[in-house]
């Protein structure tokens, strides 16, 4: 089988790290043609230097990847023409318009002019910049700016596409039209790696990677991250909220639990038979419940539990 | 003022020339409730935020935090709240214990308190046997930790959050609200902006702000409840093409790519089963078919479309 994307115990210390931990250690990750990868994981967890290596800007310290099957080492220059990259700082010319940007990239990534003209408009309609062609990048909304580094990395008609954090401190509106593209871009064919510290967003990957502190702890598509966890979730929400929090406190049921506003999200082994002794205690305190009821597992959950288990050390 | 609420809006407006930054807001926080100020940036968040702790004079409207008047008796306001933003106000080149030093100090904690305070504030965010650690050495959880702990030093009853947990992980995300539960706990009550809306779904009552106004006021269970229709996510074959398939059937509201999922939102009473034979019928294998409850960020979006269509219209006109 074919992997659009290959990576074989990459390894990152950079010399600042002699003595400690790399940025990421041993990393393989295989990701066949057309997919949606998502890569979530903390700030510091080592997303960026791993994404930064998989676009080749940086040389890994050891571990080798081939992307749309060339060797990173080997074959670099061939890899680049397949690969769209969008770091997560901004990375395009303030001072230039929409459109100077985008042809400025058509130029640096050598696309034919012939091509050239079709494919500036086709991205601008796609990221419905069209109207702001001549607005200059600096006074762009911080959305728009996204979108205009979007279709720049797109600009070359890469097979693979590399994205760091690209809705990260972006505001909802825009999270969601950035969504709606990428979901498109996916639907064309284009294999997807995309980074966030977001656990909902990996919820729509087909595979998910959970990278913490260099390590790559698990991956796998979402469902069944989630179907693995060796417990059931119910949640529960009753007043008084302190009545609510004693009668979980005291349940043999509940293996651990936390507040998601006036909710409680409880890890239990049968949750049926948690949901009916847990009714019973509440009404016994003389707790009124509004809800009571088997939620699913969240990546959220996977992620906490992951963590967890490794007690803070890795 | 009710005894019971530690903030009271009433119709709180702000104006900088002629732009209109907060518009007519108003609503209510009862002692011990959290909470949550969403909305996109520059939807108005952090001016209102401003007026409430008597930085910013209101245009027109009112304000009371904790019984006192944000415009007439600002200096009151000051001395009782606390106030943590997204850029930390430590100082990095000091350690941890200094900064709790500095700020307890700023505050005017009383000298018999100060030694239990500062121990008891160390206990609760963590920050244990790092005491002599510089702030710049600390880790963003850390140094949220910390700011939190400065914020409350003088033990305000009324606590301000600026996009508190901006960047930081799921487990330290956890703690912090914890932190912010047991407060509320003991009568503290919080108003906290982002915008975020997986944050959001960590207070009890939340407003929504748009294009300077409170577009939406509840707890979040009923906000989510009172969306129309039902949201089913749909894992199957050519999502794009299924797409296409699903936009127009009858019952059918909306329909979006939600990554390599499609989320369809149908009239309460259609029956999901048509759906799934429209699908099949058009050779569309569906993996997987269920209702989910709807995120914040969906009621946010549904909200905001209704917003924009009429002014989109007048604008027209």
């Amino acid at each position: 089988m074919s992997f659009a994307i290959e990576c074989n115990l990459l390894t990152k210390r950079y010399p600042s790290q002699k003595e400690s931990s790399p940025a990421i250690e041993a990393i393989s990750i295989q990701i066949p043609e057309g997919k949606l990868y998502g890569l979530v994981g903390p700030d510091g967890a080592g997303k960026t230097s791993l994404i930064r290596i998989l676009a080749s800007v940086m040389e890994p310290s050891s571990g080798s990847a081939r992307l749309a099957g060339f060797d990173l080492h080997r074959q670099a220059e061939k890899a680049r023409k397949s690969i769209g990259y969008m770091p997560q700082a901004f990375s395009l010319y303030p001072d230039l318009t929409v459109l100077e940007n985008i042809r400025f990239f058509a130029d640096l990534n050598g696309v034919p002019k012939a091509r050239r003209k079709e494919r500036v408009a086709e991205l601008l309609d796609f990221a419905r910049l069209t109207e702001f062609t001549s607005r200059r990048s600096e006074n762009l909304s911080g959305g728009m700016r996204k979108k205009l580094a979007l279709a720049c990395a797109l600009i070359h008609e890469p097979k693979i596409l590399l994205l760091d954090e690209p809705t990260t401190g972006v505001d909802p509106v825009s999270r969601r039209e950035l969504w709606h593209l990428l979901s498109r871009i996916v639907q064309q064919g284009v294999t997807v790696m995309i980074s966030s510290p977001y656990m909902d967003e990996a919820e729509r990957c087909h595979t998910v990677g959970v990278l913490n502190q260099g390590h790559l702890l698990i991956s796998g598509p979402p469902s069944e991250l989630e179907a693995r966890l060796p417990f059931q979730i119910i949640e529960v929400e009753a007043r008084p909220r302190r009545t609510l929090r004693d009668v979980v406190v005291a349940s043999q049921d509940v293996l651990a639990w936390h507040a998601v506003g006036d909710r409680l999200r409880l890890a239990v082994a049968d949750p049926l038979e948690a949901q009916q002794r847990l009714a019973a205690s509440l009404d016994q305190a003389g707790a009124t419940t509004s809800i009571l009821r088997q939620a699913r597992p969240t990546m959220e959950d996977v992620f906490i539990h992951l963590v967890e288990n490794r007690g803070g050390g890795a | 003022m009710s005894r019971e609420n530690a903030v009271e809006v009433h119709q709180l407006t702000k104006k900088f020339g002629s732009f209109t930054a907060v518009d007519q807001v108003s609503f209510i926080i009862p002692k011990g409730e959290i909470f949550g100020l969403l909305g996109p940036n520059g939807a108005g968040k952090t001016t209102t935020i401003r007026m409430l702790c008597g930085i910013l004079l209101p245009t027109a409207g009112e304000a009371r935090v904790l019984g006192f008047d944000v415009a007439r008796q600002a200096e009151e306001v000051k001395k009782r709240i606390g106030y943590m933003s997204q850029k930390f106000a430590l100082y990095s080149d000091l350690t941890v214990f200094e900064n709790l030093d500095f700020y307890a100090h700023l505050y005017g904690v009383p000298r018999e308190k100060y030694k239990a305070r500062l121990e008891s504030l160390i206990e609760m965010a963590g920050l244990r046997g790092h005491e002599k650690e510089r702030t710049t050495n600390l880790s963003g959880a850390w140094r949220q930790r910390l700011a939190l702990a400065c914020a409350i030093v003088h033990e305000p009853p009324m606590l301000f959050l600026d996009e508190p947990t901006a960047g930081v992980d799921p487990v330290s995300r956890r703690e912090f609200w914890e932190m912010i539960y047991s407060l509320a706990g003991q009568d503290v009550s919080v108003l906290a902006t982002t915008h975020y809306m997986d944050e959001a779904e960590f207070c009890n009552v939340i407003g929504m702000m748009y294009d300077a106004r409170l577009i939406a006021l509840n707890d979040p269970d009923s906000l989510k409840s009172d969306l129309r229709g039902v949201l089913l996510e749909v894992d199957c074959e050519s999502p794009g093409q299924a797409e296409k398939i699903a936009t127009g059937l009858p019952g059918v509201i909306e329909v979006a790519l939600h990554g390599v999922l499609l989320h369809v939102t149908v009239e309460k009473e259609t029956p999901q089963q048509t759906l799934k034979d429209t699908l099949a019928s058009a050779g569309i294998t569906v993996r997987r078919m269920e209702p989910v409850p709807p995120s914040l960020e969906d009621v946010f979006i549904s909200l905001v479309e209704a917003e924009s269509r009429p002014r989109l219209r007048e604008e027209i006109e």
